[in-house]
This record gives structure tokens, sequence and C-alpha cells, in this order.
């Protein structure tokens, strides 16, 4: 069985709400909610980055694990806001969680799902025996420029996952992975902020490549939308995960409970996998899981997760930690995002 | 007597999977198959396009189109912002005038939704005057300036414009061609958020791709075989200056009244003879005042009369105004906007309007501004 040994995740404490961007650019607060269905979203301090946040949530799911120091022999880490354009944040990673140098290391790029890919990559290098533990990270500070309306969502978080092959806490049954030459979202080399096409992100981006990931999953393991407890999607917004959800069969009580976004907005890489975080809180043994990711440029990976009963002992506290929380203004944001 | 022998249009609305060359060939293989021509009977072309120089540096469109037809005729490309359909159409009636017994092809293309919306803006901004870009103008600041002074000076109230964008709405969910086929309420449009105060996003059309192709005849032995043909009674077209300070009044436009007076005079037919009718309503505001300018409703009284919504499919009003959806809701692809508005009473007078038919209609007019009024066409047609 391969699959989830632990998890950790890192959310930093500071808040913006929607209301303290929206004043500044003259916008009604509660169009930009309705539209958007977010609140407020998590900002990392200006001494922090997607780097160290990493170091925090793969702290947590290493934490209290007795492994030997030469047992973990890949380390991968996906994100769109890696402090280096060329130089692995996945060795200083390593370096900083004191894991022996035998390891199989690389950064992972593909917008918003480099993590899910890199989760794909690392189930099979355990399969086929490379490794017995891969740490597959997740970390994004992500930004946006300023009146932009991803100014609104974009967020900081992290999340890590150690696959493995015994205890294994999430068991993960099926994954499959559907892809397009499809720019609706990017950023150029030299470019501080992303840029995006509007409203060609929805459709013909996030919605069709979900929708055909989803169904093609759902062929190959032959489960339907019911046979999950929960399901869990990538969430640029509040709006798009319910509405795929909902066009693909899922109803509203299988998708709330991952639903971080209205609160935490979208730490690219990490959020869909917050959201799975924030199931693993309440799940129990026997349940299914169902998760799509969505990456820009485009495409979405899919995974059937089975919950077993080691999770009691690597579940981790979600809501608690993440309501400890400080709100900051417009211009404490800027700086913490190192905009001014 | 030039005749109107056929009509095709494109989808409205965020066709990303186009190119503004597949448009034009769409609409131009569609208006030759309604008509049963061959492309060897088209006798010249004339092509509506504002911002393909502006947005995809994309000039010289005639020899496209020659490219895309494979033929050697004439071709030329007619642009005066969102009236550069109206004005294309204008010209090539002209055309036939002075070149008895052939046909002409007339068709409107753009493509919009591929840019940025700060892209699209600044681009048809381009259509202002020079000292309204550099304060920074756009097209919804200037008509949010008309209507807060058409507002305040006949104490009407937002109100009364979101009656516009209910009954185009309306009319958009009946025309399977519109960019928008969604109803909307009063409630909804008041709700809405600001573009420019008073105008919010529902009294504002939005940016499309599509095309309109129509084919115009004086080949009588083409005219007659046709069902479907009507009569160019006139196409009239004025402009004036662009400024809104340069402007006498900023609650009426200048240049409709003076093109209206003239078509009314050329086509012989009086105002209450036309039964179907499309105005330009880029805003809520704009089809008001072209109400008023055009001759169907008096002066200041058009905030009161949208209210009754006479105008709307289904009353029993003797005028039925924007059944294609209008801009609000077909959806405006700025140089394809006034060659549909045509395409629209052909299809009325035609009997081929389906679901949206207006009944007993004889006569139709189509009036298509440019900017805030710099440029106005209005073309009446009559069975």
């Amino acid at each position: 069985m391969v699959g989830i040994v632990s998890y950790g995740f890192y959310i930093p404490k500071y808040r913006i709400k929607v209301e303290e961007i929206a004043k500044v650019w003259g916008k009604n607060p509660e169009d930009v909610k309705k539209s958007l269905q977010i609140n407020e979203k998590a900002v990392s301090s200006n001494d922090e980055d997607s780097l160290t946040m990493a170091y925090e949530s793969a702290s947590m799911a290493l934490d209290d694990l007795p492994l030997k120091k030469d047992d973990i022999k890949v380390i991968f880490f996906g994100s769109e806001t890696s402090p280096y354009v060329v130089n692995p944040a996945s060795t200083i990673l390593g370096e900083f969680l004191g894991i022996d140098h035998n390891y199989l290391a690389y950064d992972t790029q593909f917008a918003c799902k480099a993590t899910t890919g890199a989760l794909i990559s690392g189930v099979s290098l355990i399969k086929s025996n490379f490794t017995k533990y891969a740490l597959i990270v997740a970390s994004d500070k992500a930004n946006a420029k300023p009146h932009d309306a991803l100014e609104y969502t974009t967020s900081s978080g992290s999340t890590a996952f150690l696959l493995g092959k015994e205890n294994v806490a999430l068991e993960i049954i099926a994954a499959n992975s559907y892809s397009s030459d499809t720019p609706d979202f990017w950023r150029r080399e030299g470019i501080r902020y992303p840029s995006h096409g509007g409203r060609f992100t929805g459709k013909p981006s996030y919605f069709f490549h979900i929708n055909q990931a989803v169904k093609k999953l759902l062929d190959k393991t032959n489960l339907k939308p019911s046979d999950f407890t929960y399901a869990v999607f990538h969430m640029p917004n509040g709006k798009f995960p319910r509405e795929v959800a909902r066009s693909l069969g899922f109803s509203s009580d299988q998708i709330e409970p991952s639903l971080i976004v209205d609160y935490l907005g979208n730490s690219y890489t990490a959020t869909a996998l917050m959201g799975l975080v924030s199931v693993l809180e309440k799940a129990k043994s026997g349940e299914m899981i169902l998760l799509a990711s969505y990456g820009s440029g485009a495409g979405s990976d899919t995974f059937v997760f089975k919950v077993t009963s080691h999770l009691e002992k690597r579940r981790k506290t979600f809501r608690k930690l993440i309501e400890d929380k400080k709100y900051i203004d417009y211009p404490t944001y800027l700086k913490f995002m190192n905009t001014i | 007597m030039v005749s109107l022998i056929g009509y095709y249009t494109t989808q409205f609305g965020e066709l990303w999977e186009k190119s503004l060359s597949d448009l034009i060939e769409e609409a131009i293989n569609g208006v030759l198959k309604n008509t049963r021509l061959d492309k060897k009977q088209i006798g010249a072309i004339f092509f509506s396009n504002m911002l393909a120089g502006v947005l995809e540096n994309n000039l010289h469109t005639v020899s496209k189109i020659a490219e895309i037809l494979g033929v050697n005729i004439p071709i030329f490309r007619v642009e005066a912002a969102c009236a550069s359909g109206g004005v294309a159409f204008h010209l090539a009636k002209n055309y036939l005038d002075a070149n008895p017994g052939k046909n002409v092809l007339v068709i409107g293309a753009e493509k919009m939704t591929d840019y940025s919306p700060e892209e699209t803006t600044s681009a048809l901004a381009s259509a202002a005057s020079g000292e309204e870009q550099e304060a920074g103008l756009t097209f919804p600041g200037l008509y949010a300036m008309m209507a807060q002074y058409y507002l305040g000076k006949y104490k009407y109230t937002e109100e009364n414009l979101a009656y516009v964008s209910l009954k185009n709405h309306y009319h958009g969910t009946l025309n399977d061609k519109a960019h928008f086929r969604k109803q909307i309420t009063i409630e909804q449009v008041m709700s809405s958020p600001y573009i420019a105060y008073p105008l919010k996003v529902l009294d504002s059309c939005t940016v499309s791709d599509g095309a309109s192709a129509l084919v115009l005849s004086s080949d009588r032995n083409v005219g007659r075989k046709e069902k479907s043909e009507i009569k160019v009674l006139a196409s009239e077209t004025a402009n004036d200056k662009i400024s809104l300070k340069e402007r006498n009044s900023i609650d009426e436009i200048l240049a409709t009244e003076i093109s209206a007076d003239k078509a009314f005079t050329k086509a012989k037919v009086n105002r209450k003879d036309i039964k179907v009718a499309e105005v330009h309503d880029c805003f809520s505001i704009a089809e008001l005042l072209a109400m008023e300018d055009l001759g169907f409703w008096k002066k200041g009284k058009g905030g009161k009369r949208i209210k009754e919504l006479s105008t709307m499919y289904g009353s029993d009003g003797d005028l039925i105004v924007n059944t294609s959806g209008g801009l609000k809701a077909s959806g405006h692809p700025v140089g394809a906007t006034g060659i549909k508005q045509i395409g629209e009473i052909f299809l009325q007078l035609t009997g081929q309007a389906t679901n949206r038919q207006v009944n007993g209609a004889k006569f139709g007019l189509a009036h298509n501004v440019g900017g805030s009024g710099g440029t106005a066409v209005v073309t009446i047609l009559g069975v």
C-alpha cells in the first residue's frame, strides 16, 4: 500500500480582509465577496517566504516520526514563488531538515498544480523502490499586482506530505492527469506579477481540465461521486470549486469541509492540498476522498484517497490553529509582500 | 433602387477559439449561402472594423479578405468607431447607386475578448477626443456625464435607466445569437456595481467577438429571384464634434437628429410608420437619447416612456425597439454592430425573426452611433 504516511501545514498568522483591499480601490466589498466568495486571506510577513513556510510544514509532517536520516531519498518542492529562479529550494529544505544527502531533489513548476504532479512522481519512485519515503512540499507566498482582481485572493501557505509504504494514513488508490496547452495564467521571466486571461481562466481552463480529469479518473476506477465522503478541488476563489463540484455531481456537504479559500485565500500550489488537510481533521477510517488540483497552462491532477486507521495517530489540529490570527491593514500588507 | 437580399451573423460572445479571419470567413460564407450567390457574383466588399489595427497589429485587412475569399474585386475597410458598420453600409449603398447592376457584400467583424479589459478600454478610447483621452475619460465616463446631466435636467432617477436594460435583456433571451441570454430584474440592475456614476455594470453593453454580413443588390435579376428582399429606402449619416465640451447640449446627439431628419425625408416615411427599430444602446442612457433624437419620443420624455415598456416585444406598443437584444444583451463587437442592427431589421421585415417576430412591420429603422455622438448613421428599410 502506497500513500501518505504523515502530513503537515503552515499558515501565517496575518490576515487581510476583502473590505480592507476593496476600500483602497473604491470597490464595494460586498460585490467583491459575492463575486469571488471570499472573506479574507492569509498573508505571510516580510521575514517569511515560500522556503521558510515549507520548512514549517515539512517539520510538522516529520515531527514524532521514527525516521532515520537516510530514509528519505526524494525531496520535491513545488511552488510558483520559489525564492530563486535558479538554485533549488528543495536542497535548502533538505539541509534545514537535516536529511542525509543521498536524496534526489528537484523543484517543480506547473502553476498551482506543481506539487500534485510531484506527488504522482513520488508514488512511482516508492513503488519502484527508489526510496522508502518521499517528502513532497507545496509552498507559496502568492503575490498579485496591486488593483488586480487576484489581489483579493492570493495568499500564503504551505503543505507537506510524506509518502511511503508503511503505516499509511491515506492510501492513494488511483491518480490521473489531464493536460493541454491552454495559457490562461502566466508569469514571464523577469516579470514581478502574474498575468491572467480574465474569464478565459474559467470555462476553457479551470472547468474544462478539472471536468476532463475527474471524469476520466471516475471511469478508470469505476467510481461515482456518491462513493466519496469528501471532494477537494483547487480553489482560485470560492466560486469555482463550488461550481465545478456541482457540475460533476458532488454535493455541497461533500466539498464544504475543504473550502478553506473562503477564509485563507488561494495559496497557489498549497491551496487544494490545504483543502485536503482541512478534510483530514475530521475524516474517518474507510472514507474515500477525491482531490482535483488545477494548474494554469493547463492541467489537472486527480486522486482517489482512502483513509486508514493510521490517520488517528497522524491527525493534525487545523481549525483551532488557524483561529490564531491577526488582521493587518493595506499598507502593512504591501510591506509584508515586499511591494513597498 | 438598392435592395437588401441577405443576412448572416455569427454567434456574438467570448469566442476565444476563433480569430478575426475565422469570423470573417464564417460570416461571408454564411451570407453567400443564404443568398445562394457565388462569390463571382459579388462586385465589391465593404469591411467594417475598428480595433484590429490597435489591438492585434492587423491592418490592410482588405487583402486578407481577398485571400480568404479568393477574389480580386475592390474591397474597402471602413472605420468610424462604433458606427463603422453603419457607415460601411452607407458607403456600399452609395457605391451601388454609382455602379448599378451589381451585388455588394458588407461585412463587419471585431475581436475584442482576447485582450485585457484595460487594453480594450484603452483601444476604444482612441475614438474620443485628444483632450478627453488626456483627462483619462473613457466612454463609460463620457456617457456617465451625459446620463448625469439628463437625469438631473428632467428629474429622473437611475431606475428610469434600468428599464432599458430590463427590456433589452428580455429581447436577448429570444435571440440565439445574443451574447447574453439571461433575463435580469430592475433590482439586479440597481444593485450592480458602478462603472462610472450613475452608470452601472448592467447599464453598460459588453465587449464581444462576432461578425455579421449583408448583401446589397441593384442587380434586378438577382433581386427578383429572392423572396427575402427589402428596399433600402434611406441611409444617411452625419458627423459632429466629438468633444462633449464643444457641444451645445450633451443630452442630445445632433448627428443623430440630422441623419434621422434626412433619412425620413429621403425615405418618404413618417416616424409612426416605423414598427421595428434597432437603436444604439451602448449604455442605457444612449437608448433614451436615441429615441428622443430620432423623433420617436419628445425631448426629456424618454425616462418616463421607457418605464411603460411599450417598446418591449409582447407589449401592444406601436414601435418595438432592439429586438436583437441591442448592444446591451446581443453584445457589441464594434465593427459588426451596425451590420447586425440592419440585419435584425431585415429579419423582421422578411418574417424571419422567429420567436421575436413583430407582426405587420413594413418599415424599420437602424441607428448606429460612433464615439459619444461624433458619427451617426440612420438607415430606413421597407418591404
